[in-house]
């Protein structure tokens, strides 16, 4: 398995050589760039396999990277990787396409483990992550408009609670009886749901965080 | 440290620029002929008289006699010191302010009335009663006037001065207007049969003022509107200075103190970390009526007492009711036990509020232990965990295995919301 090409996007210099750092050999960094500009010229020219993505950047944030490279077809996979912890960021982020969102507290492992996962074309939820996803599909008095897409099934709800636990997939698989890849296919597919739902409750519910 | 301390200085630049923003149309730099100021010492009224009489090289007195003359004629007088003391800036004047001498104030009163009760008697016209209400409006507005604090003042009149420089045609026209009015509203008061005219020119007078009087009032208005902003950008521009140097500047300097205890710079680290990040991102929750803001809190003061840090994810919230606080300080004792025990490097703690159940997990990866080997007389986990939750009517359960790290799980059954 050849290593995944990795490109850091991050406006502090002085975190992508520690990300650098951390990362080590276990993946091959191709490049890092330090605003939106330079994120998607460097996205282009170099074609990362995954983009490790800062939420907060001049020029518009991960957002915008987001949006200008999804939106012309790119199939590159991106991780946000952030200090945030804002409901309304990592919402907006993944809504915005990233696959997976982890807080800048990660170890250099576990952030390798996102990576490949996250290459694989699987997702990554962070404890938190998991917790706001169950918060904003749970708090939704009005009927789903489309059952499919607008509500969690009762596996996914398990398995997000058990991340949201601090529980690694692998824990996960134990605890449920079921393989590593099922809780994969779980977190992908709550992934898709929390993207492609039209629910306004989400975006509403993550400002009303901000706001109460 | 040194991003800190340059956005410290940053917001102290700042504020000083707005300063030097504020004061300086109050300063223009081009030499100016020396204005007309009125006095604060010896003042009777409002310094206007002192002031015209510096001007003109005459004596206070005469300028004051001038002026009780011309009132009680017509009111002229009233109107001109009003319009005086409306356009006169005081005289910076430092210290307690000298009071009035009020016995010659009385003087001038006395002269004024007595002149108007001569005209009364000898049947002599008294033009001015007509111009009499112009004469108190206009003094009341002055003393409105005169409660404005200094600053906002000298910003009116800086406002009305530009205002009249770029509006010279429409002021013009406003002048001959009101003048014209006057004029006429006098000449046809002397004709008292003939009323129509009368109100006729009044009505130029009125529309004479509100030509003059309405870019002046939009003016303000908007000088109003921009002052109230910019103090409450001054206002949240110092609270967050405050806030930083409070805490961040602060923690910054404990930690450099502290740079040979890894732990400590931990523990320093963490919880600046927690407390900013509950000011920017949480909303304001209190933790004595908040299932979710108590958890934080607990895991926040446990956190700091032994050093290890402790994530929490909350789901859902609920007011707080005594069980859940007994829950709480199950949970509390968890969290003790994974942070001081475990040596695991990091606990975390899971908070779910459904309608009907409330569940905690505690869990470490950390040494993990065998149950039945716990001494009787351990007080911890026994006592303080599942038996404080059974007590409250809730259940406790406790997952470990040597190596394997422990999970605690909390349950509580609570009435629907």
């Amino acid at each position: 398995m050849s290593a995944v090409r990795v490109l850091i996007v991050d406006d502090h210099r002085l975190f992508r050589s520690g990300v650098r750092a951390e990362l080590g050999d276990s993946v091959e960094v191709i490049g890092e760039a330090e605003d939106v500009e330079s994120a998607v010229a460097a996205i282009a020219d170099l074609r990362p396999d995954v983009v490790l993505l800062d939420v907060h950047m001049p020029g518009g944030g991960g957002q915008e990277v987001l949006r200008r490279v999804l939106g012309s077809g790119s199939q590159v996979r991106f991780l946000a990787l952030s200090v945030s912890d804002a409901a309304e960021d990592v919402i907006g982020v993944i809504r915005g396409g990233a696959r997976g969102y982890v807080t800048k507290t990660i170890s250099g492992r576990e952030l390798t483990d996102a990576i490949r996962r996250v290459a694989d074309g699987d997702a990554v939820f962070s404890p938190r992550l998991a917790g706001f996803v169950l918060d904003a599909f749970a708090s939704s008095e009005a009927p789903p408009i489309d059952p499919e897409l607008d509500s969690l099934t009762q596996r996914e709800r398990e398995v997000l609670r058990l991340i949201a636990r601090g529980y690694a997939y692998k824990e996960i698989a134990k605890e449920l009886f079921i393989s590593v890849k099922t809780v994969e296919t779980h977190v992908s597919s709550v992934l898709r749901k929390l993207q492609l739902s039209n629910r306004h409750e989400l975006s509403r519910w993550a400002t009303a965080r901000r706001l109460v | 440290m040194r991003r800190g301390v340059v956005t410290c200085d940053d917001a102290g630049v700042m504020a000083d620029r707005t300063t030097i923003r504020d004061t300086a149309p109050l300063a223009p730099e081009e030499p100016v002929p020396p204005r007309l100021t009125r006095p604060v010492e010896g003042r009777l009224v409002a310094g206007v008289a002192q002031a015209a009489a510096t001007q003109l090289g005459l004596d206070p007195v005469v300028l004051r006699l001038a002026f009780v003359l011309l009132t009680v004629l017509d009111g002229i007088g009233a109107v001109a010191y009003a319009a005086l003391w409306m356009f006169t800036p005081r005289e910076p004047y430092e210290g307690r302010e000298p009071a009035r001498d009020w016995s010659q104030l009385a003087a001038y009163a006395a002269i004024g009335l007595a002149l108007l009760a001569l005209g009364w008697l000898t049947g002599a016209s008294a033009g001015g009663i007509g111009a009499w209400p112009i004469a108190v409006g206009g003094i009341g507005s002055l003393i409105l006037w005169q409660q404005a604090d200094p600053d906002r003042r000298q910003r009116w009149v800086s406002t009305t001065v530009g205002q009249v420089r770029r509006n010279r045609v429409r002021t013009f026209a406003g002048l001959v207007l009101v003048v014209v009015g006057a004029i006429g509203f006098l000449a046809a008061n002397n004709e008292l049969g003939k009323a129509r005219p009368g109100i006729v020119f009044t009505l130029v007078v009125v529309g004479g003022v509100a030509l003059i009087a309405a870019p002046w009032l939009a003016g303000l208005w908007k000088e109003l509107q921009r002052e109230r902003r910019e103090r409450i950008r001054q206002e949240e521009r110092a609270e967050v200075a405050a806030h930083v140097h409070d805490s961040v500047l602060h923690t910054l300097t404990l930690i450099q103190r502290n740079v040979h205890d890894a732990r400590e710079v931990m523990r320093l680290a963490r919880s600046q970390e927690r407390e900013l990040r509950n000011w920017l991102y949480q909303p304001k929750q209190d933790a004595d009526i908040s299932l979710a803001a108590a958890v934080r809190r607990v895991a926040a003061e446990e956190e700091d007492a032994h050093g290890v840090p402790i994530e929490v994810v909350c789901v859902g919230d609920r007011p707080l009711t005594p069980e859940l606080s007994a829950m709480m300080q199950a949970a509390r004792q968890a969290m003790v036990n994974a942070a001081k025990y475990s040596g695991s490097s990091v606990v975390s703690v899971y908070a779910e509020a459904e309608p009907e159940e409330v569940t905690v997990f505690v869990r470490d990866r950390g040494a993990g232990f065998v149950m039945e080997e716990v001494p009787a007389d351990r007080m911890g986990i026994r006592q303080s965990i599942i038996g404080r939750m059974e007590r409250n009517g809730g259940g406790a359960r406790v997952r470990t295995a040597p190596g394997e790290g422990t999970e605690v799980m909390l349950t509580m059954k609570v009435e629907k919301t």
